[in-house]
């Protein structure tokens, strides 16, 4: 099976451990990523405004990139590109006067008619292969792992384009479960850690980052898997800063869920591109025994 | 202190462009504050998000322009999954600050961020950032 | 008909209408020998200048515009017939609209047009005269349900009674105590469940449900299913011996399914709900009885001096003949699990589970203690509107009674636990009955009650306590709080069923599923269908008071329809 695949800015830089992780885990799954040709930024982050159709643009163009290779579904792997196309289609699907506006503007293009599916990675493992699926390629089960799942807000709101409920989603503890890992629930899996604040008010990021993070820790969790390299960043790059404000808190490696995905099917840790996270998880990988060669 | 309001005052241009901008019945809000009660970042502003709106009611968009909260606000969209009345707040914060910025301000002056900051964050922090915060 | 009389009324509600324009036109269709605009033609003037163009003009059919016809029917019909008319030789038009006065008047005239060609073509009614079985069923057997039988059986009529748990009581007999007065309803409703099982004109069919209703009013003919519950009820003495030997310990759905530490609020396989039932006969819970299950004990057949077990008991039915309908199916609150951002968690109670926990003859004996470790909270939180005025995520209405019963709770948890604190999240506060605001304001000032203005986003455990996000919009404050115990004001709904009664019964559920009344304002205890009446909480929520004088009021249209012996019915003749 082939699927079309919309990598984004962020996946191909700061965030090439998701990339990696991801291409790797779906080809041992049987699922061929074929990234999207002349994809451009998608954007983000989607614009509320009534009467903004320029905003539109780029994600509606990368849409057209997706017909144009005949392909009538595209994945995404980082959540914030999930929701600003996904919102984009849903927005020119249901108002036929801005389509026509944006697909006039690009003349040079063909027309978007609202024929394209967007879905996140999650969606394609859930829907598409299945736990049960996932389950029978294991070849190494994250046993004794305690991964909270952290979901943050674009893969859930606003409710139109939600993966799972909005209020108790599960489609990433389902994922970790069927990987082995020890599901750990916790009140803030999907509470916004702060998103583009990190650029105008860093300070209060930091703040989210105690909250969500102590908030996971008090449950026990030993790692933290997502799927949006903003979350990642907000939650990891600071983790020297809590330590040194807050004599409770211990560091938590943070995850996209497709590098344990990729590590749980057996595939050479290096893959997985560990390197690149901001907390380094190997060493307790390593002791948990998982880091196999 | 006490402040003036008149049929002129809570029909003004700001309010229209407000409700224009953001596709909102102001009016709808009933004031539950279950907004607020839920927003991620409330704990850094002025105002409360349930005040704003309420004050955006009443047509006082000096008092709104004078907090932090918009530009605090990290469009989770809690607020609007959550609102009883179906009012998607996070629309009206965005007409908020793009009536400010549509004046051609910025929040975010971008030469006043540091080179390292620059290199450290994701691509999308900074896409992300600047459309939302800046002209 | 070819001499028709137009009537058309002009008064203040009709104000938009052009009423000339109106009468011009309509003067010119073919067959109307009469045109003719009158002020307030529904008033008694109105009606004799009616009835005298009637006779004047020697006409055979009469239009008339109103606002209401099911208000206005009535008034017509009794003016048409005393000036020689059929009954079916008048037609009513509601030319009401919101549009503007040309698009309404433009309306009217289309409409007025209408009626006139239908009532060319009307036939003449044709009557049937009913005999009436005097003997009324009553469906549900709450407050409302007991209130209407006692008054009906009092004015002389058998009723029969038909309750789907087996014993009558209703929610009523749940709670520790009734605002505003702080009786206690086992004290209060007791009595007057007693007074039911024992009264001479009432048979009470408990365990029961109606399986099928045909007929008409005078003459409804409905099968009612009697349940098995694998005890002969004419051999039982209601000793309950057989209660204290049973085995399994299963949560009660009369304790709201409360799982306390030392398991005070289970029940047994065989049981009864409370030391009050009527009748007091209990019922065996084949899904958890050792028998069925497993094919072992059978300890209550040993036990029981009477021989009144019988496993083998079937469903059976009872055919009856009755009258009149009073529908009194009660309500049942909005799930918990309804409302996701507050965690499903042991200490997180709705109302009715608190209920049980104060109530002195509850499981606990009154002790305030939370489900999940048997300590007494010292910090408890109510939340106001959980699900009720949010038509986006559960209805749109108010529950009407969920400010009292908090309020109430509240302060019988502080005459209780005399520390602690409640605090009470809402964003207004409804006192509309006697003695409510009074009460409200002694629970503030004497009981310290606080209440915080702001709806409450999310409520998670964390530890020993349960963390609350919630607001102040008063003084605009982002609110932070541990809660030792929660208790959500869930909304009201109509019990589980309404739709199922409501089709077999061929009368209409309104847009949130409680049963619709004939009309809002004027005809509260009426539904469409002739004979079949309404009362207490399954036609829209409300509290106590008000469902018994429903009550009341239902058994007056009963008891005033058994004092004919025979219903006219008038159907238009077929062919």
């Amino acid at each position: 099976m082939s699927l079309s695949y919309y990598p984004g800015c962020t996946l191909k830089t700061k965030a090439k451990n998701a990339e990696d992780s991801a291409i790797a885990a779906m080809a041992a799954l049987g699922v061929e990523m074929v990234e999207l040709p002349r994809w451009n930024c998608c954007g983000t982050v989607y614009s509320f405004a009534g009467d903004e159709e320029l905003h539109q643009l780029a994600p509606v163009r990368n849409l057209i990139r997706v017909k144009e290779t005949g392909s009538q579904k595209v994945a995404t792997i980082c959540s914030f590109c999930y929701n600003t196309l996904k919102r984009a289609h849903l927005l020119v699907t249901a108002n036929a006067d801005k389509l026509e506006t944006l697909n006039r503007f690009m003349e040079e293009e063909i027309d978007y008619e609202g024929d394209v599916e967007v879905v996140h990675l999650l969606e394609v493992l859930r829907d598409d292969i299945g736990w049960d699926a996932i389950k029978e390629k294991v070849q190494v089960p994250l046993t004794g792992l305690k991964v909270a799942s952290y979901y943050g807000c674009t893969l859930l709101r606003p409710e139109e384009i939600a993966i799972d409920d909005v209020e108790m989603p599960t489609v990433m503890d389902d994922l970790m479960r069927a990987i082995g890992a020890d599901a750990v629930s916790f009140p803030y899996a999907t509470e916004c850690c702060g998103s583009y604040q990190i650029v105008s008010n860093p300070d209060y990021v930091i703040q989210r980052s105690w909250d969500i993070l102590s908030s996971a820790l008090r449950r026990k969790a030993e790692v933290i898997v997502l799927s949006c390299p903003l979350c990642d960043a907000n939650l990891g790059q600071k983790q020297a800063e809590l330590k040194h404000r807050y004599a409770q808190f211990t560091e938590v490696p943070t995850l996209y869920f497709t590098q344990l995905l990729a590590l749980a099917l057996g595939l050479d840790p290096e893959v997985c591109r560990f390197d690149l996270n901001y907390v380094d998880p190997r060493p307790l990988l390593e002791s948990k025994g998982l880091l196999r060669q | 202190m006490r402040t003036q309001l008149s049929t002129d005052i809570i029909h003004s241009d700001f309010v229209k462009k407000v409700e224009e901008i953001s596709g909102q019945t102001l009016l709808s809000c009933y004031q539950c504050g279950k907004c607020s009660a839920g927003c991620p970042m409330c704990f850094a502003m002025d105002l409360l998000p349930n005040q704003i709106i309420r004050l955006a009611q009443l047509g006082q968009d000096q008092d709104i322009a004078k907090a932090n909260t918009i530009w605090i606000c990290a469009s989770c969209i809690t607020c609007s999954v959550r609102c009883p009345r179906g009012v998607d707040l996070a629309r009206v914060m965005e007409a908020l600050r793009l009536i400010t910025m549509r004046k051609n301000v910025d929040h975010v002056q971008i030469p006043d961020i540091p080179k390292e900051t620059i290199g450290e964050l994701p691509q999308l922090a900074m896409v992300g950032g600047f459309r939302k915060l800046t002209a | 008909m070819e001499r028709i009389g137009v009537f058309v009324c002009h008064c203040k509600l009709m104000a938009s209408i052009d009423t000339q324009r109106v009468v011009d036109a309509i003067s010119q269709t073919p067959g109307v020998a009469h045109v003719a605009a009158h002020e307030d033609l529904c008033l008694a003037p109105g009606m004799e200048r009616m009835k005298e163009a009637i006779s004047e003009h020697k006409l055979d059919g009469v239009v008339v515009t109103s606002c209401s016809p099911v208000l206005h029917d009535a008034v017509v019909r009794d003016a048409i017939t005393s000036a020689g008319l059929e009954p079916h030789q008048m037609e009513l038009v509601d030319v009401r609209s919101h549009n503007g006065v040309q698009e309404i008047t433009e309306k009217a005239i289309e409409s007025i047009e209408k009626a006139i060609e239908q009532l060319k073509e009307h036939r003449p009614l044709v009557q049937t005269r009913v005999p009436i079985t005097k003997k009324v069923l009553v469906i549900g057997g709450g407050i409302a349900g007991i209130r209407t039988s006692l008054d009906i059986a009092d004015g002389g009529y058998p009723v029969i009674l038909v309750e789907r748990t087996h014993s009558i009581g209703g929610h009523m007999i749940q709670y520790s105590e009734t605002f505003p007065t702080l009786d206690c309803p086992q004290c209060i409703e007791t009595p007057l469940m007693t007074d039911t099982g024992q009264h001479p004109n009432i048979t009470i069919l408990a365990h029961s449900e109606i399986e099928e209703v045909s007929g008409r009013v005078g003459e409804f003919k409905v099968k009612v299913r009697r349940k098995a519950a694998y005890v002969d009820w004419d051999k039982c003495n209601g000793c309950l011996m057989c209660t204290e030997k049973c085995p399994p310990r299963v949560l009660s759905e009369y304790n709201r399914d409360l799982d306390l530490p030392k398991r005070q609020a289970h029940r047994r396989a065989i049981w009864v709900p409370h030391a009050q039932a009527v009748p007091m006969r209990p019922i065996i819970d084949k899904e958890h009885c050792l028998h069925f299950t497993k094919g072992k004990c059978g300890v209550c057949q040993d036990t029981c001096p009477n021989k009144a077990i019988d496993f083998d008991q079937q469903d059976s039915f009872v055919d009856i003949e009755v009258g009149a309908i009073v529908v009194a199916t009660g309500f049942e609150l909005m799930p918990k699990s309804h409302i996701k951002e507050y965690d499903l968690d042991p200490d997180i109670l709705e109302g009715i589970e608190f209920e049980r926990i104060l109530c002195p003859a509850g499981p606990t004996a009154g002790k305030v203690i939370r489900p999940s470790d048997g300590k007494e909270p010292q910090t408890v939180v109510f939340v106001s509107c959980c699900g009720s005025r949010d038509p986006e995520h559960g209805v749109p209405y108010c529950s009407r009674v969920c400010c009292m019963y908090l309020v109430k709770m509240a302060l019988l948890y502080k005459h209780v636990v005399h520390h602690g604190q409640a605090f009470i999240f809402y964003i207004d506060i409804r006192t509309t009955g006697k003695g409510y605001e009074e009460f409200v304001q002694r629970a503030v000032e004497e009981d310290g009650v606080l209440y915080i203005r702001g709806k409450v986003s999310r409520i998670f455990r964390d530890g020993d306590k349960l963390k609350i996000w919630g607001s102040d919009t008063l003084s605009g404050k982002r609110i932070d709080m541990d809660a030792d115990l929660v208790v959500l004001g869930m909304a009201m709904l109509p019990a589980p069923g309404a739709q199922e009664i409501a089709d077999k019964l061929g009368i209409e559920l309104d847009q949130n599923g409680f049963m619709t009344e004939l009309h809002p304002k004027l005809r509260p205890l009426e539904t469409s269908v002739p004979g079949i009446y309404l009362a207490g909480t399954c036609q829209g929520p409300k509290d106590i008071q008000d469902s018994v004088a429903q009550g009341g009021g239902a058994a007056s249209k009963v008891l005033a329809l058994f004092a004919q012996d025979e219903v006219i019915l008038e159907e238009a003749a077929t062919g």
